[in-house]
């Protein structure tokens, strides 16, 4: 019996492992070359020089990361409008996520959803949508109609600003929406009849409590605006640009591919930086236990 | 305004005495506070939406003022070579898109458990690169290796064209298959993580039993595992295809010669000038986009009621939004 039990189990511990590799081989092989290779030419790429038509000629040089400064508005841009559009969207979308998880009662779900339809609609629509709102014909008129003089908003940071906020304010809204749902009700209570004025409560226990959502909403919000490139060429129109802009620039217009690809990795260093910090803040003490990028 | 709160907590019969009733005052006011900015915000969300959609209706020739109502920019839309072309490239390029990523990144979700913990961590990390990667960068460095990877292969085929008496060879260039190319990097991943998040939250017990009722490894995983993870193949599968769909930068980059997708065709109109044309196309995309949510969304509903759930506090069978993605690791 277990002369023949043997092999047959060994045969099948073979299948199983070919049939892993089968189904593991055809995604590593695309990772590996769309994503890792190409990963590895741009860092190859970003210490190279430019070809004198434009591309790249092989070469090595720190001289395009020496040159990053000259596109610090850009970098500045990103980092201030990102930070700054991160907090907005936190300060619009937590009132709504505890109405939503505390008061909205039966309608909760259908209003949540109602919160991340647009979400599911054309990004570049809905950031066209805000051209015609904002564009001379749109609010500025009705405001010079108003008696308010000549008002200019599109092309301002503070049309990006609005553009980045509409955008992505359903992805701070959920995960705050998650953690708050799933915040026991009994503690608030408990607060309140130790006498614990509403705000207090808020303070000392929902918001603790609820630190991990925010942390989701902001990393969520805040990693894919710095590399926004619509919104910008949109709303900003060339006069607020994002590193995302000029990385367009430097690859479709100026064609300087290693200068391009020295901001690349730049934009990529700050992402990962921020993720850092994420996972950082996120593994003290208990916070961790609740959280995971993914 | 303010003498209405006031009669109808006078009209409340007041149970707890002078203080409680004060705090019910002024949490009545909390109520109406956090209401009222959940309406602005509803408003703030749907009414540049709606804005597209009347302007699209403008019987003159600017989007900004509105001249009358008429369907002449639906007719020139859809009479538009240009435009149904853009669209049929993008249903094309998000369909396989949708198609190839939820096979693959379900595939790998179902295996990696059983890898060698080297070549799981390896996964892991790759896929999370692949994520948090701004789709600029994917962008930018697919352009940069599928350039270099074709003027390196076309020699090559040529070569072997001729040697082999051939004639010309055809010369592989960029166009929907580079673009497909690229949007199934991030989304594999996005179907890899949250068929994952679902394994992880399954019943072991059923994929034992199915073993110790002697059903093969492929019987179990057809009919016990794929079942079960339904809800999240599907989902990754719609995110993928609205990914595609919805992308206007890394096809912008990748794309061929002559051949754009929707967003491409958008943008470009957007820049030379804005007519109602682009709001008729931007409403027809929105009508598409949400029939075809409600459908999954009702789809989904009927299925959770039919497994006898009801709807969780957090709907997660509903695919929200990449969101969802991101916080699934949550469960």
């Amino acid at each position: 019996m277990t002369n023949v039990a043997r092999p047959r189990h060994q045969a099948g511990r073979w299948r199983q492992r070919a049939a892993t590799a089968v189904f593991l081989l055809p995604t590593s092989f695309w990772y590996f070359l769309l994503l890792v290779v190409p990963l590895g030419i741009l860092l190859v790429f970003s210490v190279g020089e430019r070809a004198p038509q434009g591309g790249y000629a092989p070469g090595f040089t720190l001289a395009n990361f020496a040159h990053l400064p000259t596109r610090s508005v850009a970098f500045t841009n990103t980092l201030f409008l990102a930070a700054g559009g991160t907090v907005l969207c936190l300060l619009v979308g937590y009132p709504l996520a505890y109405y939503l998880a505390t008061r909205a009662g039966s309608k909760k779900t259908f209003l949540l959803v109602l919160v991340i339809v647009p979400f599911w609609t054309s990004f570049l629509i809905r950031t066209y949508a805000w051209l015609t709102i904002l564009g001379s014909t749109g609010v500025p008129a009705l405001l010079e109609n108003l008696g308010f003089g000549k008002v200019v908003l599109l092309n301002t940071p503070l049309a990006v600003m609005i553009g980045i906020v509409y955008n992505y304010l359903p992805l701070m809204v959920f995960p705050l929406y998650v953690s708050l749902e799933r915040l026991d009700k009994r503690l608030l209570e408990a607060s309140k009849d130790l006498g614990a004025a509403r705000w207090r409560t808020f303070r000392q226990v929902t918001l603790p409590l609820t630190l991990p959502g925010v942390l989701s909403g902001v990393v969520l919000v805040f990693i894919p605006i710095m590399g926004e490139y619509l919104i910008p060429a949109l709303l900003g129109g060339g006069r607020v640009f994002f590193v995302g802009n000029a990385l367009v620039d430097a690859f479709l217009q100026s064609r300087n591919w290693p200068f391009g690809s020295a901001m690349a990795i730049g934009l990529i260093f700050i992402v990962l930086i921020a993720v850092a910090l994420y996972l950082r803040v996120g593994s003290r003490g208990q916070v961790r236990r609740d959280i995971s990028l993914v | 305004m303010s003498s209405q709160p006031g009669s109808t907590t006078a009209g409340r019969p007041a149970r707890g005495g002078g203080a409680r009733t004060g705090l019910d005052v002024a949490g009545r006011w909390v109520d109406r506070i956090f209401r009222g900015e959940a309406i602005a915000i509803y408003i703030f969300l749907y009414v540049p939406i709606a804005l597209v959609v009347i302007f699209s209706f403008n019987a003159g020739e600017r989007t900004g003022e509105l001249r009358g109502l008429s369907l002449r920019w639906y007719q020139k839309a859809l009479a538009d070579d240009f435009a149904l072309g853009a669209l049929r490239n993008s249903l094309l390029v998000g369909f396989w898109t949708a198609l190839i990523a939820t096979t693959l990144g379900t595939m790998a979700a179902l295996a990696v458990n059983r890898a060698a913990r080297p070549i799981r961590v390896v996964l892991e990390a790759v896929t999370y690169v692949a994520i948090i990667i701004p789709g600029i960068v994917i962008a930018i460095a697919t352009l940069i290796f599928y350039v270099n990877f074709f003027a390196w292969l076309n020699p090559w085929l040529q070569y072997a064209w001729t040697s082999m008496g051939l004639g010309t060879a055809p010369v592989i260039q960029s166009g929907l298959h580079t673009i497909i190319g690229a949007h199934v990097v991030f989304t594999m991943a996005i179907v890899f993580v949250l068929v994952r998040a679902r394994l992880s939250g399954m019943d072991r017990a059923l994929v034992e039993a199915s073993a110790d009722l002697y059903a093969t490894p492929w019987r179990t995983l057809r009919q016990v595992t794929l079942p079960q993870l339904r809800p999240a193949i599907l989902a990754g599968a719609l995110l993928s295809f609205t990914f595609s769909f919805d992308d206007y930068i890394i096809a912008s980059f990748v794309q061929g010669p002559g051949q754009p997708t929707l967003p491409l065709f958008v943008f470009g109109s957007i820049r030379r000038g804005i007519t109602p044309q682009v709001n008729a196309i931007a409403s027809l995309i929105l009508l598409v986009t949400l029939t075809a949510l409600a459908v999954v969304y009702l789809v989904f509903r009927r299925q959770s009621q039919q497994s006898s759930r009801v709807p969780d506090e957090v709907p997660d069978d509903v695919p929200d939004s990449p969101a969802v993605v991101l916080t699934s690791g949550h469960r």
